[in-house]
């Protein structure tokens, strides 16, 4: 953050106004970001206010503040996680934890990623600390994917939305479990490393615990940043895009199936309470409303912000459409197995 | 951004999250079980600022007021995070309502599954039931339990063309997902019903349906046998 000029630009990108500051050499010192904010708070409040009145854009502002608020305690246990991992984890752990050849790892990946009771906001950071860590990127997005799909909390909450419908709970596994170690050796045999541009950690001298403070610190802002262009997204679609499209569509096998997909996409929903906004999309079939529950976890407009800013964006436009065509096929394979 | 700005950062956020969490304002978006995340959670960022300003300070008086090499490299994309923080402390934007309601089609459908419809208590009058449990009872068990009791319901008015109706946002996890569930009225309604106005209604069950045009649901009615304003409660999803 070399100049002032650039912090203004940032400022007006997230949509509030910021007084122009003379160019200098040098980055924002936190006593002039602090006079900044101050002056904005001051001066903006009545705008903010009128412009926050009509009924669509305080609609917008609470579903941005919603998603921010529910994510960021994730988001934050994540990157603890993936700093611990980072800084007290031996280097050598996971090369004796994990499988030598990466076909094997990867299923043994995806089914670890039960141990890990959060959603996709937290296990972003940890795969980005896998990989940091040596673990092949194969098996660390298999970690990834399966974690927020298959935790025992996610289960639970879809046997509770689903209460008469056992198969319901068992196809959203099996199927998330296999489009996972799908798109492991998917990458395993066609990923190039080159598309990855993890950001760089720091050495540090002063020991395990400043490495962890400054993991945080760097993977918070980091992934916090892309968050919040994710849930400036989701808010938006969310708003904007009505309800009424869904329903002449619900009826029809196939595009009821992608309507569904299309909207885990938009819509950015927790995998841990999906499953209770699928079961109300009563109008669809239930492998319409088991893809809704695969794709979410897998891939969303807030999940592909967070992997764009922790893998990089040449990772990003590819691995997204991969995983969203991978998602749906073992939803609709498992769909016409179980449902 | 430099070491002492993106403390700065956390410090807002983490105090923002923080703020919601003391003044009770978190339940216009999240469930009331996300308290116990966001204290952590803002607890954590709030000492991750603490400590990235004292490296900072220990770094520039270390190097003489020298400038700050450390913390370079950090992504500019940090300073969106002020977004969140405008829209948390400045912002405060109230629960959604009857705007988002008449836009979105009735939730009850969720229900459909559900085995079990208890008894209600006879000792109690009028039984106090959510928007959501009424509505299942009367749509997917023809109201057999509701019927010789008077119903206790709670939600604010929205208007389906010229038609009030009673409505709550059922949240399963943060005010992204919220969606309505809808209640009709039967018989005389008071005139004047503003919409976001939330009212106490009690009254019997009502054999009558009807189908929301978003999403061709069925609305169940409720016999209306008083209409009172209430407080808009501290929390307003269900």
């Amino acid at each position: 953050m070399p100049h002032n000029g650039s912090v203004s630009a940032d400022l007006a990108e997230s949509g509030t106004p910021a007084p122009t500051a003379p160019r200098r050499r040098r980055g924002l010192t936190s006593i002039e970001a602090l006079a900044l904010l101050l002056v904005f708070g001051l001066t903006a409040r009545p705008g903010l206010t009128e412009l926050f009145a009509a009924p669509v854009t305080q609609a917008w502002a609470t579903r941005f503040v919603a998603i921010c608020v529910q994510a960021f305690p994730f988001l934050v246990l994540g990157v603890a996680l993936s700093a611990a991992i980072a800084a007290f984890v031996p280097a050598d752990f996971f090369h004796r934890a994990v499988p030598k050849r990466t076909a094997l790892a990867v299923p043994v990946a995806g089914v670890a990623g039960a141990v890990l009771p959060a959603c996709e906001c937290a296990s972003v950071p940890v795969a980005g600390a896998l990989v940091r860590r040596g673990v092949a990127p194969a098996a660390a997005f298999t970690f990834m994917l399966a974690s927020p799909a298959i935790n025992p909390i996610v289960v639970v909450s879809t046997f509770v939305a689903f209460p008469n419908d056992p198969a319901m709970v068992a196809a959203r596994v099996a199927a998330s479990l296999l489009a996972a170690v799908t798109i492991g050796w998917l990458w395993a045999r066609l990923g190039k490393t080159e598309w990855l541009r993890l950001p760089t950690h720091r050495h540090h001298e002063d020991g395990k615990w400043a490495a962890f403070w400054a993991a945080i610190r760097h993977d918070f802002l980091h992934a916090g940043g892309y968050l919040v262009i994710g849930a400036a997204i989701a808010a938006s679609l969310n708003t904007l895009v009505p309800e009424t499209w869904l329903a002449p569509i619900a009826e029809h096998p196939v595009l009821g199936v992608l309507a569904l997909a299309v909207l885990a996409v938009l819509v950015s929903i927790c995998s841990e309470s999906d499953a209770f906004v699928a079961a109300s999309l009563t109008q669809f079939s239930p492998t319409a409303k088991l893809t809704f529950m695969v794709v979410g976890p897998f891939i969303d407009v807030k999940l592909a912000a967070m992997q764009a800013g922790t893998f990089g964006r040449r990772f990003a436009a590819r691995f997204a459409p991969a995983v969203f065509c991978t998602a749906v096929a073992a939803s609709v394979l498992m769909g016409v197995i179980w449902l | 951004m430099r070491r002492d700005a993106q403390a700065i950062v956390l410090l807002l956020v983490g105090g923002g999250l923080i703020r919601l969490a003391w003044t009770g304002d978190y339940l216009n978006y999240v469930k009331p079980y996300a308290l116990w995340l966001i204290l952590p959670a803002g607890a954590i960022l709030l000492a991750v600022a603490a400590i990235t300003a004292w490296h900072a300070w220990r770094d520039k008086r270390e190097a003489h007021g020298g400038e700050d090499e450390h913390g370079h490299g950090e992504p500019k994309v940090a300073w969106l995070l002020l977004a969140p923080v405008v829209g948390m402390l400045l912002v405060a934007p109230d629960a959604l309502g009857s705007y988002e309601a008449e836009r979105t089609g009735t939730v009850v459908g969720a229900e459909e599954d559900r085995s079990t419809y208890p008894e209600l208590p006879d000792d109690v009058d009028p039984v106090p039931l959510t928007l959501l449990d009424y509505a299942a009872r009367a749509i997917f068990d023809d109201g057999h339990t509701l019927e010789g009791h008077r119903i206790q319901l709670r939600g604010f008015i929205l208007y389906d063309g010229d038609e009030p109706q009673l409505a709550r946002m059922v949240v399963a996890c943060c005010a992204a997902d919220a969606r309505p569930v809808k209640i009709g009225f039967d018989g005389e309604v008071p005139a004047g019903l503003e919409p976001d106005q939330w009212v106490e209604v009690v009254g019997e069950y009502s054999p009558r349906q009807g189908r929301d045009e978003i999403n061709g649901e069925l609305v169940p009615y409720i016999e209306v046998e008083s209409v009172t304003g209430i407080p808009t409660p501290d929390n307003e999803y269900q």
